[in-house]
Parts: C-alpha cells; sequence; structure tokens
C-alpha cells in the first residue's frame, strides 16, 4: 500500500508488526509498555527465536491506523536491542494461526460424520485416547473459529489458540540485514524505519 | 544474554588478569571513562560500592546529597553545563523510586546520566525483601536503557555499553541496578574497554543526500524561510556548525528553551524565543514563513500550540538525530535525518548566501511593539513593586551575559528564560520537557561541578525552592559555590495566572507561605539578604555575585503579575496575547 495516500485515511485496519531483536530480559516489557503508553491494545503477540541463532522475533498485530502504526513502530526501533522493525497490512504477509481442539473420543467413534467434519476443515488428529481426542488446525483466525461452531454441539471440552506467525511476502530475509548491523558502519538499507512497497517491491520509507 | 553481550562489544584486548570485587571493577570504570564527580546517598543494599569508594576518595570525587532526587538533578545539571556524562548512585527500594523524577527529566530532556543502584541479593530478588523493588520494570519507561547485573563479570562491559548509550545519538539516562553479591563477588578483572558499538543500536541515521539537496533547494526559493532550533545543536555540538549556517541563509532564527544559547543572545538573527511564553515576532511568523527549518527539535506542544492551525502554509524541513522525532508531531516535507554536526556543514555548503533583509525588517516590527507594550514595562518599571523580569535584566547587567543560569519551573521560568543573556551555549539549564518543580536548587549544585570556572545562578520560585529546599545541605558540606535567587511572589504564580485567566480567579490553593528564608540560610551557614525594594535590588545583585561562596538572594516581587506574551492552550501560536 501507499503510505503517503493512506495518511489521509484516518481508518484503522489490521496491521502486523514484525521485530527482530536481541534475547534480551526486559525487552519485552519495553515494547509492550510502547503500545500501552498509548492504549493500544495487543490483539495477538508471539514471540520465539527467528531463523539466526540469539535473534528473536515478536510478531504483534494492532488495529490501528497507518499514522499509529509507523510512530509506534518508530519508537520500538529506538529501543536499544531492537534491530529492525517492519509492519504490514494483511496484503503484505502470509498468515496463520495454530488451534488445538479437545472432543469426547465416545462422539468421534459413534458419529463418523463428526470426524468427517474435522477432515474437511483441515484438522488433523494429534492425540488420540480412551477419553478424549485432540484435533490440530492451521488457518486464519476465521477457519479456526469456524470449527469452534461445528464442535460445539458435540461437546467441545477445551480450545486453544496459538498467536499468529507471519511472512513477509516480499522480504529477503535477514541474515543479509544482520551482516550490515555487525559492521561498525551500516550501510545505507539498514538505516531507516521500513515500510515493505508491495507495489515497488523495494523497501521504502 | 551472555552471548549478545560478547557480540556487541568489541573484545578487549588480552591484559594482565587481577582479582577484584564487582564494585572496585565498577568504580575502575567509571574512572577510565572519565568521570570526576559522582552524587550520591549511601543504604545497605549499595554498601560495598561505597565501601570500595572509601579507597577511591582521592580519584573520585563523592557528593552527598540530601535525597536521591537531588543526586538525579544535581548529575543533570553537571552534564547540562559540561557536556559529560552524569553520574549517581543510590540504594535499592526507595533510594531507588526517589531517582524515578529525576531519570524521566532527563529521559524527556535527553540528558546523558549513568544511575548506579544497588539491589537486594540475586537469592533475594522477587522475595519481597527489605528495601527491594522491581528497579528495571519501574525506570524502563524512564530509560534510554537500563540492565540488571547479577554476576560481577559483567559488569565492566555494562558499564562501558551504558555510557556508551547515554552520551551517543540521542543522549538519555541510563541505568544498572546491581545485586548485592555481584558487588562483593570477586572476579578476574582484565581491564575496562570503553564500547563503541553495539550491533543493534545505530545512534546517527546515516545522512542521505538527497534530502539535503531537497532542503536546499527548499531554502534557496524560500522567501520567508524562518530556522527554529533546539538542544540538538548543543548535544551534537554543532554550535559553530550552527552559527555558519544562520549567518551564510541570513534567515532568521528562534529557540526552544532548550535550545537557548546555542547561539548568543544579541546575535542580530536571533529572533527570541518560540511557544506559549515566547516572542511575539517568532510565533506570529511561524504562520507567515513559507519554509520552516527545524534543527534539532521535537515540535512540543508549548512550542506548537495548537497544532492543526501550526505552519500549516509552510514547508517543513526537519533536522534530527532521532527517526522516531521526524513526522511525530509535524509532518516533514523534507526529512534530514542524522546528527546536525554532520549535516548542517552539507546543508550549509548547498544553500545560496542571502540577507533577507526585508523579511527579518518584519520581525523587528513585531520586536519593536513586544517592547513597547510589554517588555519595557517589565525589564525597567518606574513604580510600584519588584517585577521578575527587572531583576532578570539587573542580573544581565552585572554579569554581562557570562553566567550559566540554571532555573525551577514556573513563572520565574519563563522570565528567566525569555529575559537572561547568554553569551555563551550550555548557559541554559532548567526542566523542559517534564516542567519538574524542585530541580533548580540541585541542578545549580550540579552544573557549578560542571562548569567550576563559571558563575552559576539559580533563579527560583517560593514554590519550587520548598521542593528540595534539603539540598542547602549538600551546600553546606560541599562548600560549592552558587548564586541562588529566589523570586518570592508568595504564589504558585503560574497556576494562579491560569486561575485568574481562564477559572475566573477562583484561586485554589496557590497561596504559599514560606519560612524565613534567610533564616534558613544562615542556619545552613549560607550567607543571604532579602530585598524588598527597588533601590536594594543592584546592591544586593552585586554583593551575591562578589561574595565568596554560596549566596542566598530572596527577592519580594509582586505578587500577581502575570507572564506575557502568552499562547493560551488551544489557541493557534498565532493568537499570541500580549495580554
Amino acid at each position: 500500500m501507499d503510505m503517503k495516500d493512506a495518511e489521509f485515511i484516518d481508518k484503522k485496519e489490521e496491521f502486523t508488526i514484525s521485530v527482530y531483536t536481541e534475547n534480551q530480559v526486559g525487552l519485552l516489557n519495553r515494547i509492550a509498555i510502547i503500545f500501552s503508553r498509548r492504549k493500544i491494545n495487543i490483539e495477538s503477540l508471539n514471540v520465539s527465536p527467528s531463523e539466526i541463532q540469539h535473534i528473536h522475533r515478536f510478531n504483534i498485530v494492532v488495529n490501528e491506523t497507518p499514522d499509529t502504526v509507523r510512530k509506534v513502530a518508530r519508537q520500538i526501533e529506538k529501543q536499544i536491542e531492537v534491530l529492525k522493525v517492519y509492519f504490514n497490512t494483511n496484503d503484505d504477509i502470509i498468515w496463520q494461526e495454530m488451534a488445538l481442539y479437545k472432543v469426547p473420543t465416545d462422539v468421534i467413534a459413534e458419529k463418523v460424520y463428526v470426524e468427517r467434519l474435522l477432515r474437511e476443515n483441515g484438522a488433523r488428529a494429534v492425540v488420540i485416547r480412551k477419553d478424549y481426542t485432540v484435533f490440530e488446525t492451521t488457518g486464519h483466525r476465521e477457519e479456526t473459529d469456524k470449527l469452534i461452531e461445528v464442535l460445539q454441539p458435540y461437546g467441545l471440552i477445551e480450545f486453544v489458540r496459538s498467536a499468529r506467525v507471519a511472512i513477509i511476502k516480499n522480504s529477503q530475509g535477514f541474515n543479509e540485514k544482520l551482516r550490515e548491523f555487525e559492521r561498525e558502519e551500516p550501510g545505507q538499507d539498514v538505516v531507516e524505519l521500513e515500510h515493505s512497497d508491495t507495489k515497488k517491491d523495494v523497501f521504502t520509507m | 544474554m551472555e552471548l549478545s553481550i560478547e557480540e556487541t562489544i568489541s573484545p578487549a584486548a588480552p591484559k594482565e588478569l587481577k582479582t577484584v570485587s564487582g564494585s572496585v571493577a565498577l568504580l575502575e570504570g567509571l574512572i577510565t571513562e572519565g568521570t570526576e564527580v559522582v552524587f550520591g546517598y549511601p543504604g545497605g543494599a549499595i554498601m560495598p560500592i561505597y565501601d570500595a569508594l572509601y579507597d577511591f576518595k582521592e580519584r573520585l570525587q563523592h557528593i552527598l546529597v540530601r535525597h536521591e532526587q537531588g543526586a538525579t538533578h544535581a548529575a543533570q545539571g553537571f552534564a547540562r553545563s559540561s557536556g559529560k556524562v552524569g553520574v549517581v548512585f543510590a540504594t535499592s527500594g526507595p533510594g531507588a523510586t526517589n531517582l524515578v523524577t529525576g531519570l524521566a527529566d532527563a529521559q524527556i530532556d535527553s540528558t546523558p546520566l549513568v544511575c548506579i543502584t544497588g539491589q537486594v541479593f540475586s537469592h533475594l530478588l522477587g522475595t519481597d525483601a527489605f528495601q527491594e523493588t522491581d528497579v528495571i520494570n519501574i525506570t524502563t519507561p524512564v530509560t534510554k536503557w537500563n540492565y540488571q547485573v547479577t554476576d560481577a563479570n559483567e559488569i565492566p562491559a555494562i558499564l562501558a555499553k551504558a555510557f556508551y548509550i547515554a552520551k551517543s545519538g540521542r543522549p538519555g539516562p541510563v541505568l544498572i541496578d546491581i545485586t548485592k553479591d555481584a558487588q562483593i563477588q570477586k572476579i578476574e578483572y582484565g581491564g575496562y574497554t570503553p564500547c563503541n558499538h553495539i550491533r543493534s543500536y545505530r545512534p546517527k541515521p546515516n545522512i542521505r543526500m538527497e534530502y539535503i539537496e531537497q532542503a536546499a533547494a527548499l531554502i534557496n526559493a524560500a522567501k520567508k524561510p524562518f530556522i527554529l532550533f533546539g538542544q540538538g545543536v548543543l548535544l551534537g555540538s554543532a554550535e559553530k556548525e550552527f552559527q555558519a549556517f544562520v549567518e551564510k541563509s541570513g534567515i532568521p532564527a528562534a529557540w526552544t528553551i532548550l535550545g537557548a544559547g546555542a547561539i548568543p543572545s544579541d546575535h542580530p538573527q536571533n529572533m527570541g524565543m518560540l511557544g506559549m511564553h515566547g516572542n511575539y515576532g517568532p510565533n506570529v511568523q511561524t504562520n507567515s514563513c513559507d519554509v520552516l527549518i527545524a534543527i534539532g527539535m521535537r515540535f512540543d506542544d508549548r512550542v506548537t500550540g495548537r497544532l492543526d492551525k501550526y505552519a500549516t502554509q509552510a514547508k517543513v524541513v526537519h533536522l534530527d538525530i532521532d527517526p522516531a522525532e521526524i513526522d511525530k508531531n509535524v509532518k516533514a516535507d523534507v526529512p534530514v535525518w542524522g546528527d546536525c554536526k554532520d549535516t548542517l556543514p552539507l546543508l550549509t555548503a548547498l544553500i545560496e548566501e542571502r540577507t533577507h533583509a526585508d523579511w527579518l525588517a518584519e520581525f523587528k516590527v513585531f520586536e519593536k511593539i513586544e517592547q513597547e507594550q510589554l517588555i519595557q514595562k517589565e525589564l525597567e518599571p518606574e513604580s510600584g513593586e519588584l517585577t521578575m523580569g527587572e531583576v532578570i535584566h539587573q542580573l544581565n547587567q552585572l554579569t554581562k551575559g557570562e553566567a550559566i543560569i540554571v532555573s525551577d519551573v514556573g513563572q520565574h521560568q519563563m522570565v528567566a528564560c525569555r529575559y537572561a543573556k547568554l553569551n555563551h551555549t550550555r548557559s541554559n539549564v532548567t526542566s523542559g520537557g517534564l516542567g519538574t518543580m524542585g530541580f533548580g536548587l540541585p541542578a545549580a549544585i550540579g552544573a557549578k561541578f560542571g562548569r567550576p570556572d563559571r558563575t552559576v545562578v539559580a533563579v527560583i520560585g517560593d514554590g519550587g525552592f520548598q521542593m528540595t529546599l534539603q539540598e542547602l545541605g549538600t551546600i553546606m558540606q560541599s562548600g560549592v559555590d552558587v548564586k541562588i535567587m529566589i523570586l518570592n511572589n508568595q504564589f504558585l504564580g503560574m497556576v494562579r495566572q491560569w486561575q485568574q485567566l481562564f477559572n475566573e480567579k477562583r484561586y485554589s490553593f496557590v497561596d504559599i507561605t514560606s519560612p524565613d528564608f534567610i533564616k534558613l540560610a544562615e542556619s545552613y551557614y549560607i550567607a543571604g539578604k532579602k530585598v524588598t525594594a527597588r533601590e536594594e535590588l543592584i546592591p544586593a545583585l552585586t554583593q551575591m555575585l562578589e561574595h565568596k561562596g554560596s549566596f542566598v538572594l530572596e527577592v519580594m516581587v509582586e505578587k500577581e503579575l502575570n507572564v506575557f506574551p502568552m499562547v493560551p492552550q488551544g489557541c493557534s501560536v498565532s493568537e499570541i496575547r500580549l495580554k
């Protein structure tokens, strides 16, 4: 999307903010308070090691205006242990959430169509015990939500969903960038906060 | 964690190892960083460091404050007057929580501090031990960086990182919390290596020539360009580069209160102060200029007034070292990323030499109006009670603009900043962003330690003085020479002014009584004098300035005088009122 136009639309939308950081105690709090100070709710938060050893990746989902997201992203990038921040709309990314559903095994055994329903929704049995079975499915929010509705009448015992993980469509990954950071005088392209511009297929401001 | 530290700090050259405690390693590190003075207060959890300090007395001066807040403000005053990093020691729990106001002040005013707090033994963390507070989390929003040390082996590298972070890029306060066991722990110490690179931290954004070129093109085409400058010029030690830019461009320039003194007060292109109580011309002309060049300033709401009516007609060129400041409050047409010490010479080289005589003359018209309707009466009143303005005016006459002026917060601060004559940079020390009452007295102490060669005059109100007056004890014990002027209007004047103007004179709890300040000073063995009449003012100021050692001068000023001009809250800068 074109940020220049977006600024004039004071409309909130879903943004995924990807943050590459050092693995540092307390950094989660430093990042979280940037949102809470501005009374922005974090819809989803995932923190885990990235493809590079000792570097972690945060995926933060918020519902905000592009202008606010850019300001917040710059504040995050300002933190000492943060290497890089990207922010993207849902069009810019491939994203998934994983969900687990625990249902009574006897229901599955008695009613064959329940299992068929599950399979139709892309669910896979992870654990089958005498008393309960755990199914797993991965998808967008609406997909995992749909399965809750399907299973609710058949005695859904427990449900859990992971935070969002996302891949930026036109990202070249972080390995190259990290090498730049490690130089005493990093090159041009690591300097400013970037928004991935799908139209131009380059990183711009 | 240990991995990222190793990776981010250049490895030390192999040195001979010696066995020392974490505390000794810390003090050795401070000395290697060039620390001359520490402002602090001991307590249980920082005792091992103070014990080690006993043997460092000759190499490291320690100033015992009377409250930890005073230590942070003193360190701020030190940093602001000297350009060096201010260092603070405090104990855990209440000692550390008392630092919070000073940290917040230093954070918003970009002042480099390194604060060391003691912490309970690491095995007691999270047990609600005696004097345990979660200092790291309390101070996270008010520090540029903070870190808890539980292993003494980390101390040299963490301290090096702390100094590097505090002073590089956009400076700010850093806090290191060291558990008592880490202070005691013996380590094999191989010396101290200063830090100059952290891979995840880029203090200066790279300069983009295309922005410099775009900025120069805008400036060269401008008919009515206007420069706004802030503390960034001072923090970047770019005063010379800035003056060269101002003089070649011929553009009128005005300052935020933290930018005061970047060029001398009487420079012909210095148009005065911006903002709520700034000068008439600079505020009005903000809304009639065609290109606004903001240098090292952050468009605080006290500077911009109503944002949607702020310089909407102008193209904005914003020079800043902190990319997060670009477009934060005012959208920049040209963002000139980088340290202004580097970007200003590049820009100066590309601009044409101009004089802008007609445009400067327009400012002079406003200046004349302000002078006649307001300044004249305030600085040289012929009758009535003493005004704050004339006290500063007479002080200027005597110091000739050579003193460092430290102010507290309120009406006297606005008057001091508006009228103080400053010949030199780093001569105006005040709490700008946070507006911390009680800042003045301890900051003046620190400012004098930072610049012992200069006269330091603190201008403080009767309210603010009573917030940190215990620091008179610090003055007494350290023998530091600061001149303290209490401008006493027997009110919390700024709030009273607002209540008069906007709350129908409903004076709600702004009537403040004071002790006998001169007797108070006397009880601390500090000389003093009280002035109530005009004819006493000059002799008393002379006595204060000539006195060897600290001096408290209390001046009784008009009770209900308002600070004008004023941009009322919610109004545009061009709606500035002269009365």
